[in-house]
């Protein structure tokens, strides 16, 4: 035990400390980014899968096997995808953007997803008595729809969140310096993996543990509010 | 010339076929009442008359103009021209009673709210709902709501107003406010057709009245003909059921 | 972009890719039996239970909740054998698997078992339904119908999880890309494939999830 406690002493250096805490913020950013964009592209497909009438059947096309693909592939197949194809692409890019780019794809087709059964969640009524006014599809989602849907989209949304923040931990197999790689980094510097790995799933609970109390929370009250 | 005119009209939900040769028609100013049992496809009527359901045959004539319903631009014109008001009022639950009343004419005419907003608190006036403009829906009474949803069809400028069984999700007691409004349109001269349970406010205030089963109007003719002296079977055995109740 | 695919290098790997799926399902099948285990008794101690024994069970589920199955794995190959356990990768990762299954599945079946009608129950009651006829006609259909859905959930959602065994060296479906990918360097052709593999079989087990449930449980269910 004592052997544990110099070990643990040598470990939280202040240099090692702000390393930690970048990981903390790279994995933070990376799961924040992925549901931002995610949430906004999301949004566009579960719209896109709304549309009607035979102009627009290969944009619904296209929506359905997007969310369809990236929400049937695994984390780590779709990130050496990404990876791959910025390599053989010749662009210079960093690790932190092919990490980006494969959790806004991810994001996207699960958000596209939690939209679009948030959409529904409203009533056929309401779609109906704006059609008969005229309004155009992104009317009614706009100005009817979505004021009405948020708050049956928004806790599955930060609960998707959440799990990102676990999910993307994949991202240090290519290399992005994000929690799970500062884990590694501390064990390849010597010290042991109980303490190295322990130290991660440490930070790793003191990151989601206070965002899913909130989000308890945030269900709780949006359950209670009305509905506008 | 009949402001309204359907002509024909056939319709089925998937292969169940709702209306079986529709003819009906509404002059200008004119009320005509439906009436008739459950799924006897009066509000069917009215959701071809507002483009939410194609009819497979026949003809729709608004002002003496056919609507081709495969041309979206005509449907949008035919919902210009006639609104509905819903049973279950259908007012947006995110909006307050002025900004339901105000929506349609700013959003999608793209009028200035400067210039909508008078229009529509006079409307709220005459329904008899002035104090409840920033209420929100859920905070008002059926009978409430349902005078909204009427001044939010009418803020649309309509030559046609339709109305789907306004009364039949409200308490009683508060039947009669939804219909004193409807009457004053009456007097106004506004054009409607009115589907409704309510057999003596139809014998009121309709000018005609059709008699509907199984897709079909089976007569149509004024108030006293059908409530007191039905020519078909049919019509008798539905008029006397109802009034002895 | 000037890359040419060369998928012929790579169908010949087909079949190996094939055996390697079987073993994902394997993994995820195990890993999802073990984790019922455990969730079910962590759930009836939730819900039943009080004391240590909940606050215990509490303590697994919030920890194993809120930290990456990858780092846990991690802990559970390189941490244990400092104290003198030695876990194959297979058994690491299954190992790994299953806690954090037992813990996201507890949280699952105790929002089914909370979602007990009263009303119903009260009825059972009064039709004079003994405490085991309550359960077996009135509890457990509605409790297996509840949940049925958001366990089939996942069950495709481990069976996507176990790809993280390749990164400990196991020969799934992803670490035989990696395989391929070494001897072959046709890395996008190998990872395509084994992509469209994934979208397909977690498509046909959804299909069937989805039928079992409509007709077994009466559970609402679609794919798409």
């Amino acid at each position: 035990m004592s052997g544990f406690l110099t070990e643990l002493t040598s470990l939280l250096t202040q240099y090692n400390l702000i390393f930690l805490l970048k990981g903390m913020a790279t994995t933070f950013a990376l799961s924040a980014l992925g549901c931002i964009l995610g949430g906004l592209f999301g949004t566009a497909l579960a719209v896109a899968r709304l549309t009607t009438g035979p102009l627009t059947l290969p944009l619904r096309a296209l929506a359905l096997v997007f969310t369809e693909f990236f929400r049937r592939v695994p984390f780590l197949v779709t990130l050496m995808l990404c990876f791959f194809v910025f390599q053989f692409s010749g662009l210079d890019v960093s690790t932190f953007t092919v990490g980006c780019v494969t959790v806004v794809l991810i994001g996207t087709a699960f958000l596209a997803e939690i939209v679009r059964a948030g959409l529904q969640s409203v009533h056929p009524n309401q779609w109906h008595a704006a059609e008969t006014m005229n309004f155009t599809l992104l009317q009614t989602i706009r100005y009817v729809v979505l004021p009405q849907a948020w708050t049956v989209i928004l806790p599955p949304a930060f609960g998707f969140f959440i799990l990102f923040i676990k999910d993307s931990a994949l991202a240090s197999q290519i290399g992005v310096v994000e929690l799970t790689y500062v884990g590694k980094v501390f064990n390849n510097r010597g010290f042991s993996a109980g303490l190295s790995f322990g130290v991660i799933l440490v930070a790793y609970f003191m990151l989601s543990y206070p965002l899913s109390r909130l989000g308890a929370k945030l269900e709780k009250k949006l359950a209670s509010s009305r509905t506008r | 010339m009949p402001h309204l005119e359907l002509d024909n009209i056939s319709a089925a939900y998937g292969k169940l076929r709702v209306l079986d040769g529709i003819d009906i028609s509404v002059g200008s100013g004119e009320t005509v009442g439906l009436i008739g049992p459950s799924g006897s496809g009066k509000s069917t009527i009215l959701r071809v008359l507002t483009g939410l359901l194609k009819p497979e045959a026949g003809a729709v004539r608004v002002g003496g103009e056919e609507v081709n319903f495969d041309r979206p631009a005509e449907i949008r014109r035919l919902r210009d021209r006639a609104a509905i008001v819903f049973q279950q009022y259908n007012l947006f639950q995110n909006l307050t009673v002025l900004e339901n009343v105000m929506i349609a004419p700013t959003k999608v005419r793209g009028r200035k709210p400067r210039e909508v907003r008078p229009e529509a608190e006079h409307l709220l006036a005459k329904v008899g709902l002035a104090d409840k403009m920033d209420s929100y829906p859920d905070q008002l009474s059926g009978g409430q709501q349902q005078r909204v949803a009427i001044a939010r069809g009418l803020c649309l400028k309509p030559e046609i107003l339709l109305l789907d069984e306004v009364t039949a999700a409200l308490d009683p007691e508060l039947v009669s406010e939804v219909l004193d409004t409807i009457r004053g349109l009456a007097e106004d001269g506004m054009t409607m057709l009115i589907v409704s349970h309510e057999m003596g406010f139809i014998r009121e205030i309709s000018a005609r009245v059709a008699f509907m089963a199984e897709g079909k109007v089976v007569e149509l003719g004024s108030p006293t003909q059908i409530f007191d002296a039905p020519e078909k079977e049919r019509t008798r055995d539905f008029v006397g059921k109802i009034l002895r109740h | 972009m000037d890359y040419t695919f060369q998928y012929g290098q790579v169908w010949p790997y087909l079949p190996y890719l094939v055996k390697g799926a079987w073993l994902s399902l394997q993994i995820a099948f195990l890993a999802f039996c073990g984790g019922m285990l455990i969730g079910t008794a962590c759930a009836a101690v939730k819900t039943f239970g009080g004391g240590w024994m909940r606050r215990g069970v509490n303590a697994y589920v919030v920890f194993f909740v809120n930290t990456p199955q990858l780092v846990q794995i991690y802990f559970l190959y390189f941490a244990l054998p400092d104290m003198g356990i030695y876990l194959s990768s297979y058994m690491a990762v299954l190992l790994g698997m299953t806690l954090n299954a037992g813990a996201y599945l507890t949280e699952i079946q105790r929002a089914g078992f909370e979602s007990r009608r009263q009303s119903e129950m009260e009825a059972a009651e009064v039709l004079g339904f003994s405490r085991w006829q309550q359960i077996r006609y009135v509890i457990l259909p509605h409790v297996a119908k509840v949940l049925f859905p958001p366990l089939s959930n996942h069950y495709i959602l481990m069976t996507l999880g176990t790809s993280m065994a390749a990164i400990f060296g196991v020969e799934e479906l992803t670490g035989r890309a990696f395989n391929i990918n070494s001897e072959t360097f046709r890395s996008l052709e190998v990872f395509s494939i084994v992509a469209v593999i994934y979208v397909v079989v977690t498509l046909v087990a959804s299909v069937l999830l989805a039928l079992f449930g409509r007709i077994v449980f009466r559970a609402k269910m679609r794919v798409v």
